[in-house]
């Protein structure tokens, strides 16, 4: 089987790691061989943070090499822009629009709002999906919801080891049950989203 | 049966599934998870605990291994070096139950102050040391650790770096854990459990004698692997190994690889296996040149005409982690044939910089900012600490002059003062780093009558590293409830005499007790005590009216709180982020910040 790499990353405390818990959970239902790497320490302190995960049968490195990603999910557009070198040439990127402005950003008047970031990878060649986690959290009522919209987003899109039901089985599985329905709204509004704007 | 684990939580029930009895540990990056997967298991059989250091760790499990019981210890690599006082005469005392030292060093560092190496400890303690190369070696090498460690009478290192601990994979494991006798309990033995001159070059002798036959051991150690054939050889150990077998696929060249998985004592007769068949070597290893030397070493002891290529000639970086990609253009060198590594293409230059911060709503915000305020125009000195507060340093509080060791902060303060007379020494000690290594440095500076204002930030919990319990908590590892330790009295106790207990929230009053504190001699306390954000709940965001703030960024320059922004020339809120403590409320000029409904 050809090795299936994801890079999610964000700002600490975004929720990235319980993220790639869910693929890793969902990869060990099928039977799949699974690394992951974790970004945990000081960096957690709203530092620049980063889940590799890595699905199939030879895979030794739990880091996946620059150029060995298929997919990028990140949490906020300038953390998408870092992480680009990891991205496979064509690979697919799902990104928050939403920025995260860090501390240095907002002492130094630096006006930076995350659309810069956006406006560059559109200009990429490679295949982009922008998701309004705002909304999304907003409309299902909590902002903790992000990671499970960007998850949807990215199974709806076909380029990660994982469907949007196999992802909710994985919400049922591995999260406490007053969260359940919280996330599966996110899900569903990702999904009545890409409807409207269906992902190409 | 398979799970999915990461390397820490193999090494965890890799322990369990070997039959310890007692593990001990001081939390530290990247080996915390360690103590607290074994403590989940809730393994009757199994005491837990988080000691008050790692000295303290490892003398607890000296005591229970002396008496027949298999311990571990955990820590991360500079917790090795308070620990390393019982730990250098254990060496020579020896253990009855099996004792592995998990050390988890930190290649890069990503979160630690040093780069140091713990196999270069290894053999400077003459102590057997494994080196997994991922979580599932982790899980076996762990058990083949304790039984070396029984067998042989003595500690024995076992060290997992960063990207073995944090990474996870499915492993199979046992389905539970086999039967294992009771240990026996202490048996008196004072020629052997007393340390003695005589007796220590007596044991000396005898660890001379043994390291090399335990290297001989190792030579046929299931980890350690040869394979291959050629004229190039590749030596690797740790993650490097699983880097190596990566930047390896696909590439069809003839070359021998040797993986390490016990630097020390080295597996000779492997080494001199390899080096008899091939004409050059290419080591690739993080942190110190350990695997190298050795080889070097033998290439001199058995005259061997072979090239070793390395951190030591610049083949690869002396410093930092290694990478796949790193590898790859390592081995772009030494073979002759191996396919050139493609540059990856630049990044953006102007990427936003993320420095980590002290989280919104953190009381340590406030206690810097306090003590910032007080003593503004006025000579001081601020020494940090290992923490979370480290983290003050960071614009634009800037609140951190020095910071070297867990504890320093007490002692550095009291020198700088016997030099600088006319500074006003500050120190600031998170509680659980107080409890772990500051209350000495508080005795020396009372008997020594010393000039300092101490600050303990006082949150209640060991923050950096996930909140763990300690002394001051009042709860212990393995769940029961204890008295809180009193930072206060023990002050009072040591003599402190100005000892002042202040919410550093309360801005106004905060920084009247560093004023007042400033007033006075000798040595003053200040606690600082409020919860970390992370273990209570917010409270509601606050609101900034927008007509009346005008702008002026006071709130945003001064605190640098990650909630707070400017939008369209105004302050704003980030609601997902802001815990409602309510210190920018205090300090804006226009009083246009307030918590909600009041
Ligand atoms: S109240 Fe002010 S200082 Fe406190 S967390 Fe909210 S925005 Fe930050
Ligand atoms: S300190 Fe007050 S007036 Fe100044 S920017 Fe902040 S909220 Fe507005």
């Amino acid at each position: 089987m050809m090795v299936n790499s994801c890079l999610l990353c964000g700002v600490g405390g975004q929720g990235t790691v319980l993220a790639s818990k869910l693929i890793a959970f969902a990869a060990m239902e099928k039977g799949k061989r699974i690394r992951t790497a974790e970004t945990i320490g000081m960096a957690q302190r709203g530092g620049c943070v980063v889940s590799h995960v890595r699905i199939g049968d030879e895979i030794f490195s739990p880091m996946i090499p620059l150029k060995g990603a298929d997919i990028l999910i990140a949490f906020e557009p300038a953390e998408a822009v870092r992480c680009l070198p990891y991205l496979k040439d064509g690979g697919t990127v799902v990104v928050n629009q939403k920025a995260v402005r860090p501390v240095t950003a907002s002492l130094a008047d630096s006006g930076y709002d995350g659309k810069e970031m956006i406006a560059h990878l559109k200009g990429l060649p490679i295949r982009l999906i922008v998701v309004d986690g705002d909304a999304i959290c907003q409309k299902c009522g909590s902002p903790r919801v992000l990671n499970v919209a960007l998850l949807a987003a990215a199974a709806k899109s076909g380029a990660l080891a994982m469907t949007a039901e196999e992802l909710k089985y994985a919400i049922q599985k591995r999260l406490p049950e007053k969260f359940h329905q919280i996330n599966f709204a996110a899900i569903e509004a990702v999904e009545i989203e890409t409807e409207r704007n269906p992902i190409v | 049966m398979k799970q999915f684990l990461m390397g820490n939580e193999a090494i965890a029930l890799g322990a369990c599934h070997a039959g310890v009895r007692l593990v001990a540990g001081y939390p530290g990056t990247p080996s915390t998870e360690i103590l607290e997967s074994v403590a989940k298991q809730k393994d009757p059989d199994i005491y837990v605990e988080w000691s008050v250091n790692e000295k303290a760790a490892l003398e607890v499990a000296a005591g229970a291994a002396y008496s027949g019981a298999r311990t571990m210890v955990t820590m991360k690599q500079v917790g090795l070096n308070v620990a390393s006082d019982p730990l250098m005469s254990l060496a020579y005392v020896g253990v009855k139950g099996g004792m592995v030292v998990v050390v988890a060093d930190d290649p890069g560092p990503i979160s630690s102050q040093t780069e140091q190496d713990t196999r270069t400890f290894a053999s400077y303690s003459k102590l057997p040391v494994f080196d997994p190369s991922s979580p599932e070696e982790a899980y076996q090498m762990i058990q083949d650790a304790f039984t070396l460690s029984e067998e042989e009478g003595t500690p024995v290192l076992f060290r997992p770096t960063t990207r073995v601990c944090h990474s996870c994979a499915d492993i199979e494991v046992l389905d539970q854990k086999p039967a294992f006798p009771a240990p026996e309990g202490f048996m008196r033995d004072t020629a052997r459990f007393v340390i003695f001159p005589k007796a220590s070059y007596q044991n000396h002798l005898r660890i001379e004698k043994r390291n090399p036959l335990i290297g001989k051991r190792f030579s046929s150690y299931r980890y350690n692997t040869l394979t291959g054939k050629g004229k190039k050889a590749l030596v690797t150990g740790g993650i490097s190994t699983a880097y190596a077998k990566e930047a390896l696929l696909g590439y069809d060249g003839e070359f021998l690889h040797l993986c390490v998985a016990t630097p020390f004592p080295f597996p000779e007769e492997l080494g001199r296996k390899l080096l008899n068949e091939v004409d050059e070597v290419l080591v690739l290893e993080e942190l110190d040149p350990v695997l190298e030397k050795a080889l070097i070493f033998l290439c001199g002891k058995y005259h061997f005409d072979v090239a070793i290529h390395g951190k030591l000639d610049g083949f690869v970086p002396a410093a930092g982690e290694n990478s796949v990609e790193i590898l790859k253009n390592a081995m772009y060198e030494f073979f002759d044939d191996f396919p050139r590594p493609s540059r990856p293409e630049a990044v953006l230059e102007d990427l936003p910089v993320r420095p980590p911060v002290l989280c919104a709503g953190c009381p340590h915000r406030a206690s810097f900012y306090a003590v910032k305020q007080a003593m503004k125009g006025r000579k001081a000195v601020f020494c940090g600490d290992i923490g979370c507060y480290t983290l003050g340093n960071a614009m634009p509080l800037d609140m951190v002059d020095t910071c070297l060791c867990m504890g320093a902060d007490v002692t550095i303060a009291q020198g700088i003062r016997r030099v600088d007379p006319d500074t006003t020494c500050f120190s600031f000690i998170g509680d659980s780093t107080f409890f772990a290594s500051g209350i000495t440095g508080v005795v020396n500076a009372v008997y020594n009558q010393s000039d300092i204002i101490l600050i303990v930030l006082d949150n209640s919990t060991t923050a950096m590293t996930g909140h763990q319990p300690h002394p001051g908590t009042g709860q212990t590892m393995m769940g029961t409830i204890s008295e809180k330790i009193s930072i206060e009295k023990i002050l009072t106790a040591i003599g402190v005499t100005s000892v002042q207990t202040v919410d550093p929230l309360n801005y106004k009053a905060a920084v009247k007790a560093v004023a007042d504190a400033a007033k006075e001699k000798g040595v003053r306390a200040i606690l600082f005590r409020s919860p970390c954000i992370a273990v209570v709940k917010p409270e509601k965001p606050v609101v900034i009216d927008r007509e009346k703030c005008v702008g002026c960024k006071k709130c945003i320059r001064d605190l640098g709180c990650p909630a707070l922004m400017m939008n369209d020339n105004k302050a704003s809120v980030e609601e997902s982020l802001c815990t409602g403590c309510g210190l920018c409320s205090q300090i804006c000029p226009t009083s246009a910040i307030s918590k909600e409904g009041k």
